[in-house]
């Protein structure tokens, strides 16, 4: 008489087993939550329209300053160091460094609109900025680079976006906030902002735009949380 | 086609996607759970939600699941999807094997018995009804579930895409409305739960049914 492979303890024994391997919420990018994370991320890219604009709130609805959380990994507020100026290069026919000045001398973009926290808050504010898209056109971005990185100066805060998503008319390199130049809180003298990504995504202090052919991963991303997060 | 008092009380297709409930309905609550733990509260940022009375409470480690933000996150995306095939499955059954007609509350069928099931309950009655499987007011809780798992999903799908989904957001009444229903519902689920389990275990047969399948009834 045969050994029986599959007995009813084994069964047991080797779901269990592959429950916790395949789950593990340390490593959500691994095993089963990965695969269904990357199911997820083609069923997000499938989602997102290139036209569809978050709606402008009212000005009512503006959230009180002192309620939008500064948010940056340093143990102190980052400051711009002498000289900043934005790196932009990549696959783009004209790499260059930015001022602010400069920046701003491109076409402005103005919204109000909501930002949706991974946590799970809302707050609104108002941004004004540069389009990536402007500035895409501006350095002569190839078409091929289907993804964009942004870097800081905040310990080297960083975050790859799809190209669509990067080049939506609500993703601003942002240089004001409210209608007031951008304070060191919120990512002076530069930050990205987006009505199409949770927060995380907004790099802020930036010092670096490079288009490319592949993604890369992100500060938060590296550590599980997901690459696409759309809203 | 049986006609429907022929079957046996619980097919195998109610039996499965009822059992599957358990496991995926406890990993949706408890990573939900967790996600809710990075900012246990409703309403805008700084602004307290005026229906939501726990603000700033947390829920016990112990019912929560995914270890953080980011895991609770992958569960609840992962397992979502099953729990809401699980759903369409068990509808679909519903309508083309014609349990419909004995499971689903139909107000003019079940309102008045479902009236003098309750008045049975609060000891206001003296007698059971009996209608067949089930009685009007089993028939109107477990419709209310079906509607309740629909609104779950809808609710979920408008926090998760705000702006993509803007107008599934609108017909919740706004972000944090849609926040606050979802998490109404689950407390909704767990009071469906409590109540469910209560009366299974005050009537053991249908517990050994929900697992056999039970007998065809006598012709």
């Amino acid at each position: 008489m045969s050994e029986r492979i599959l007995t009813r303890r084994r069964v047991l024994l080797g779901a269990a087993a592959l429950a916790t391997s395949a789950c593990d919420s340390q490593r959500p990018r691994e095993g089963f939550l990965g695969v269904m994370d990357r199911f997820n991320q083609r069923a997000q890219t499938a989602l997102f329209h290139p036209a569809r604009l978050a709606p402008e709130e009212p000005v009512e609805q503006l959230t009180p300053p002192r309620d939008f959380p500064h948010y940056f990994i340093s143990d102190t507020v980052p400051l711009a160091p002498a000289g900043w100026r934005l790196e932009v290069g990549g696959l783009v026919a004209r790499p260059r460094a930015f001022s602010l000045e400069e920046l701003r001398q491109l076409p402005r973009t103005d919204f109000r609109i909501r930002h949706h926290c991974v946590e799970g808050w809302s707050a609104v504010a108002s941004w004004h900025g540069v389009r990536v898209s402007d500035l895409a056109r501006a350095v002569g971005a190839d078409p091929r680079a289907g993804f964009v990185e942004f870097r800081s100066f905040d310990q080297g805060y960083y975050s790859s976006w799809d190209a669509p998503s990067a080049l939506h008319p609500q993703t601003v390199l942002a240089y004001g906030m409210n209608g007031a130049p951008l304070i060191p809180g919120h990512g002076a003298p530069l930050r990205l902002y987006s009505g199409v990504k949770l927060g995380y995504k907004m790099v802020k202090y930036l010092t670096t735009v490079r288009f490319l052919p592949e993604a890369t991963g992100g500060t938060w991303e590296d550590r599980g949380y997901e690459w696409f997060a759309g809203v | 086609m049986h006609p429907p008092e022929q079957r046996r009380p619980q097919p195998w297709p109610i039996r499965l996607t009822h059992w599957a409930n358990v496991p995926l309905l406890a990993i949706l609550a408890a990573s939900g759970l967790q996600i809710l733990v990075a900012y246990p509260r409703m309403g805008p940022r700084g602004r307290p939600f005026a229906l939501y009375p726990f603000q700033d409470a947390m829920p016990p480690a112990w019912l929560r699941l995914g270890d953080w933000l980011a895991g609770a996150r992958s569960w609840h995306f992962a397992f979502g999807w099953f729990l809401a095939l699980n759903g369409v499955v068990y509808v679909l059954y519903l309508a083309l094997s014609g349990e419909w007609r004995r499971r689903l509350f139909l107000p003019r069928r079940d309102a008045r018995d479902a009236v003098a099931t309750l008045a049975y309950y609060l000891r206001l009655r003296p007698a059971p009804v009996q209608t067949g499987l089930y009685n009007g007011l089993q028939r109107l809780a477990y419709t209310a579930t079906l509607v309740m798992g629909a609104l779950s999903v809808l609710s979920g799908l408008a926090i998760y895409k705000p702006v993509q989904l803007h107008w599934l957001m609108t017909l919740f009444g706004g972000y944090d409305p849609a926040r606050f229903i979802h998490l109404l519902l689950l407390a909704l689920f767990a009071l469906f739960t409590v109540g469910h389990v209560v009366l299974v275990a005050l009537h053991p047969r249908t517990f050994g049914e929900m697992i056999t399948g039970g007998r065809k009834p006598d012709v």
